[in-house]
């Protein structure tokens, strides 16, 4: 038996959106290490994956263990969506101009700028400064992967049995790849398009949570029998191109605000634009 | 009780993010598909769709009072 729309869409969102944490975490571990110490650096980044991914061992298997099946579909379809949401609105509002692009470059620059006028701490033998931030910055980026990977996992473990494990495999193949390409390049990955990729995670984690938040609403009827989309699990995709035209509508009519504000807050350099 | 604060705090900027009209109303339309699919109003296969309609329509209003927002800025 091949693996389902759900089992496919798992592992592509928590890839893409692995890829784009992975290449905001790298380009603030890079200026760190650029610009104060690279052991420092690559220490706060190493000690904060291991808090991550124990945090993310912890809560799968404190979410699966006390909490019920039934329950934990619809509570957390219901964080995805909402997270899922928040996304595509973003990735809305970049692609209609009413906010700014996502500039790796422009972040690097700044997170160089801050490391140059800060002052030089040394504790336990490391640059102080460079540890906390870049321990700070892959903690926050990877608790957002954490978040998919966790939410994924549990909401789709219905279906299948693995999703935990095919979610974190999503993840953690996307950031090997962009780390091994930031260690070849040894500079921001600003061609990644991490614009349009955000725009593709928004819709996916909102196609998803859209299906699942409702399929869970099951849970408070008589019999507690999730409630059922037409065409079963297929009809992630039609909820995934329903987003995907929905959002097209809306930045075409978002763009036609007037020009002055909207090139006023469009920024025109760095990731595509879909 | 300033650190449980600052805890919860991050958690909503995290997962609510700046536009709580959406989590709002995710969190109503489900609600109200939950009634609709218990009194059994409308045929059960319908829910589905009729609350998905209902979380777009706020998707939508989000964006049409962002867009003011920012074109009156």
């Amino acid at each position: 038996m091949g693996p389902t729309a759900g089992t496919i869409g798992l592992i592509v969102a928590t890839f893409l959106a692995s890829a784009v944490e992975v290449v905001e975490a790298f380009t603030i571990v890079l200026a760190m290490g650029m610009t104060r110490s690279w052991r420092a650096a690559i220490i706060g980044a190493g000690s904060a994956f291991v808090v991550l991914a124990a945090v993310t061992a912890l809560v799968g298997v404190a979410l699966t263990t006390w909490v019920s099946e039934s329950f934990l579909q619809l509570a957390i379809g219901t964080l995805l969506l909402i997270f899922g949401l928040q996304w595509l609105r973003k990735a809305i509002l970049r692609s209609s101009g009413l906010k700014a692009l996502h500039d790796e470059e422009a972040t690097y620059r700044e997170e160089q700028e801050a490391a140059r006028r800060s002052g030089r701490e040394v504790r336990l033998g490391l640059d102080w400064f460079a540890f906390v931030v870049s321990f700070k910055g892959v903690f926050l980026e990877g608790l957002e992967v954490v978040f998919i990977v966790i939410t994924f996992g549990l909401a789709a473990g219905r279906e299948e049995p693995n999703s935990m494990a095919y979610a974190a495999a999503g993840a953690a193949l996307a950031a090997a790849l962009v780390l091994l390409v930031g260690a070849i390049v040894h500079r921001p990955l600003s061609r990644v398009p991490e614009n349009t990729l955000k725009y593709a995670v928004g819709l996916l984690l909102s196609s998803f949570g859209t299906y699942w938040s409702i399929e869970g609403l099951g849970v408070f009827t008589a019999t507690g029998e999730s409630l059922s989309w037409p065409g079963h699990s297929w009809a992630i995709v039609a909820i995934l191109v329903g987003w995907a035209l929905l959002s097209r509508l809306a930045v075409a009519t978002l763009r036609g605000a007037p020009a002055g504000h909207t090139a006023a807050m469009a920024h025109t350099t760095g990731g595509t634009l879909p | 009780m300033r650190y449980l604060t600052a805890f919860l705090r991050f958690w909503y900027d995290f997962i609510v993010g700046d536009a709580w009209e959406i989590a709002a109303g995710v969190v109503i339309a489900l609600a109200a598909g939950t009634i609709l699919a218990q009194t059994e109003v409308v045929p059960r296969e319908a829910v589905p769709l009729l609350v998905a309609g209902v979380i777009v329509l706020v998707v939508g209003t989000s964006l049409f009072m962002e867009a003011r927002k920012r074109v009156r800025a």
